[in-house]
């Protein structure tokens, strides 16, 4: 069973952000944090757009022959002592992996951060066969305990305040003194990590996403500031990583040239703290790792969007930029999104894995500002695909029947000019006698989604195309 | 003013005024007119509705095709279309090919038109290598960067440049001056709750600059940032920087408030 889906509701999920008190108060992290941090690292690059072309080149040569490519990267795995599992769907991908666990005996399972097993609802569905599915990620360890998914791509608790994070540790971690004292920060740290500690030894299987996976060496990477991505991969007997098949670059230098847009635009860091790189289980040689290694490659409509006019949006190296950037992700927070991937690359990637009857508000919901366009390190034209799925909708009638009049009505007279012209003078002339001699009104008919916010200035009177036409008729007269 | 043209026939500019500057605020598209045939251009104005760009984003093809082919049979027989609005020239200028299969006739016309259409303060400092303006004015300004203008066209020191000639106007940079206002069309009305939180945080960065007017180069977000400080009862004087660049201050700011506001 998936993640539920809200996203229908997004306008409902918004009104309600925007008046959560903590949620706006936690904006800060994004808007002055992240962009910030983002901003300073690619200012010592020498030529970040150089990298960000290199970036597109890259992921566009890997879609255009994606099927050689993951062939290519099966056969590695297999060299390498590892088992490849191809997912159709979702439910594939959740039938492979409770296999796994369940051929091995599993009790207790280790997670490190996938977004991809968020959007095949994984973890619930190991808990209902009775694993323990413990996250290792603090963020997605903290979400797990609020019983929450997560509101950002990178950094899933953006949303929780230190304060929610202790009142949550005081309520869950009941072995220790409900009285003790948080005195700072790494006080919240260390007992999580003590915690962790343990369930990372007695875990039977570990399961990680994958932030690229590498054809010439069947090998993937994960980065991660904590070194829980490793002790999830390296210490139980079975490792799982689980990913989508878009994931894959063909070489090491590739993937080099990926790592280094994707940290920069996600966190600001030149390089994670931690970046593994990991090849099927443990050879003879090896002093750790796991006695099998599996990876299960999920499709979950992604082929279908090969060939298609959202091909692009295939690009994604899910750095979060495009929301950290996105100033009705910085309103509204994730979770309004209603379902995995929020913000601009949300907008755009829900529709297709979830159908646009469902997600339809997220592409519309924009401004088309093109902020996140202009951040993203693969170049994704995020606005130009909102307005394909703008277009899909409207061609399916799934626009609100409002708006398809208020477009057809507006259009009719905005092809004729002759009749538009001095329809708009009579409209801007009633629009003043409204105003009764004011320069701004407090309510306009039929305009209240404006008014509600916003005074509405009033026109100036005549149209500039009459006024001129008479201007040029007279100053032609006085000659 | 200087003006470096070499050839002897004056540019002929067909003014796209757009279809918010016709209706709502004339006065812009006066000194649209005042500021192109000061730099020795011969203006004209072609009969004109809108580009289209409301159709365009809602999706609806083929109200955009339509009233993208009605823009070009009109505008393609001069040497340039100017229209003082960074969105709408964005629109002309580069979305008119998306509309247009490749190979075909329209999308080789709607490319030439594209080709040759401008935002008009980039266009005076661009192509007519306008550097100055004659106009005065005492007031601290801040200006903020509508979206289209500043990511699809580049404009960004093109308005600076000009408003630093205007003689004891002052320009002072407020924060987050190319954050979206919130406007974006009919998403304005779409997602009113968002759309408000944005222009907030906009009319904040306002004041917190410093400065008693607001300048920008498109009328959308002009109307959204003077309804809401009108809205929070902040007294802070918004026109369209062509106003400003032409001379022409006389008359009523875009929601002035009372007590400067003339009825016409």
């Amino acid at each position: 069973m998936s993640v539920s889906i809200t996203s229908p509701n997004f306008k409902e999920n918004a009104k309600k952000a925007l008046d959560d008190v903590k949620l706006q108060n936690s904006r800060v992290h994004i808007e002055k944090g992240f962009i910030g941090k983002r901003s300073k690292s690619i200012a010592k690059v020498a030529d970040f757009e150089q990298m960000r072309e290199e970036g597109r080149a890259i992921k566009n040569h890997v879609l255009a022959h994606l099927d050689i490519y993951l062939e290519k990267f099966e056969a590695r795995v297999k060299e390498a002592g590892g088992h490849v599992h191809w997912a159709a769907t979702a439910e594939d991908a959740r039938k492979i992996i409770a296999k796994i666990c369940k051929d091995v005996n599993a009790k207790s399972v280790t997670k490190g951060k996938s977004m991809i097993s968020e959007e095949i609802g994984l973890n619930s569905h190991l808990e209902d066969m009775g694993l323990e599915v413990i996250e290792t990620d603090l963020g997605e360890y903290i979400i797990q305990l609020r019983g929450e998914h997560p509101s950002h791509i990178i950094a899933p608790a953006v949303h929780v305040s230190r304060k929610d994070v202790e009142a949550i540790f005081r309520e869950k971690h009941t072995h220790l003194d409900k009285a003790r004292v948080f005195h700072q920060p790494e006080d919240v740290l260390a007992e999580a990590r003590a915690i962790l500690r343990s369930k990372f030894q007695a875990a039977d299987v570990g399961i990680t996403g994958a932030n690229f996976l590498i054809a010439e060496t069947g090998s993937a990477v994960i980065v991660t500031n904590e070194g829980n991505g490793d002790l999830t991969q390296l210490l139980p007997r079975v490792h799982v990583a689980v990913t989508s098949i878009e994931k894959i670059v063909p070489t090491l230098d590739d993937a080099a040239v990926l790592m280094r847009l994707l940290t920069r635009s996600a966190t600001g860091q030149d390089a994670s703290v931690y970046t593994t790189f990991f090849t099927g289980p443990r050879r003879p040689e090896d002093p750790d790792g796991p006695e099998e290694f599996h990876i299960v490659l999920l499709d979950n409509g992604r082929s279908n969007m090969l060939g298609s006019e959202f091909e692009e949006m295939l690009r994604c190296i899910r750095c979060g930029a495009c929301m950290n950037h996105c100033p009705v992700y910085h309103a509204v927070g994730g979770h309004s999104y209603g379902w995995v991937y929020p913000g601009p690359m949300g907008a755009v990637l829900t529709p297709s894995l979830i159908g646009v009857d469902k997600a339809g508000h997220l592409p519309n919901a924009s401004t088309f500002c093109g902020r996140c366009e202009s951040v993203c390190p693969v170049k994704i034209p995020l606005p130009k695909l909102m307005r394909h799925w703008r277009e899909r909708e409207f061609e399916r009638h799934l626009t609100p029947k409002a708006v398809r009049f208020g477009l057809a009505f507006w259009a009719f007279f905005a092809r004729r000019p002759r009749l538009y012209n001095p329809l708009a003078r009579l409209g801007m002339a009633m629009l003043k006698l409204l105003s009764g001699g004011k320069t701004r009104m407090k309510t306009v008919p039929l305009a209240g989604g404006w008014t509600k916010f916003r005074d509405f200035p009033v026109p100036e009177g005549g149209t500039f195309q009459s006024q001129y036409k008479k201007r040029r008729k007279e100053e032609g007269a006085a000659q | 003013m200087s003006q470096s043209q070499p050839s002897a026939a004056k540019p002929r500019v067909a003014l796209f005024v757009t279809c918010l500057v016709d209706t709502m605020r004339p006065t812009i598209g006066f000194a649209s007119v005042k500021l192109l045939e000061d730099a020795g251009c011969e203006v004209e104005v072609p009969t004109q509705t809108c580009c289209g760009q409301p159709a365009f984003n809602s999706g609806d093809m083929k109200n955009s095709r339509r009233l993208a082919r009605q823009m070009i049979r009109a505008f393609e027989g001069y040497d340039y279309v100017v229209a003082p609005s960074g969105s709408c020239a964005g629109t002309i200028a580069k979305h008119y090919v998306e509309m247009f299969e490749e190979g075909t006739e329209w999308h080789t016309r709607a490319q030439r038109l594209g080709e040759k259409s401008y935002e008009l303060v980039s266009f005076l400092t661009d192509v007519l290598k306008v550097d100055k303006v004659t106009a005065s004015l005492e007031k601290t300004a801040t200006y903020h960067d509508s979206c289209s203008g500043l990511r699809e066209l580049g404009i960004k020191a093109q308005p600076r440049k000009l408003l630093s000639s205007v003689s004891g106007l002052k320009v002072k940079e407020m924060e987050n001056a190319e954050v979206c206002c919130g406007f974006g069309g009919t998403f304005c009305v779409k997602y009113p709750e968002i759309s408000n939180d944005m222009v907030s945080k906009k009319t904040t960065n306002i004041t917190a600059s410093g400065a008693d007017m607001l300048l920008a180069g498109d009328l959308g977000c002009l109307m959204n940032m003077a309804g809401k400080l009108a809205r929070e009862g902040k007294d802070v004087e918004v026109r369209h920087v062509a106003e400003v660049l032409a001379g022409m201050t006389d008359t009523p700011a875009i929601a002035a408030m009372e007590e400067e506001g003339i009825s016409r």
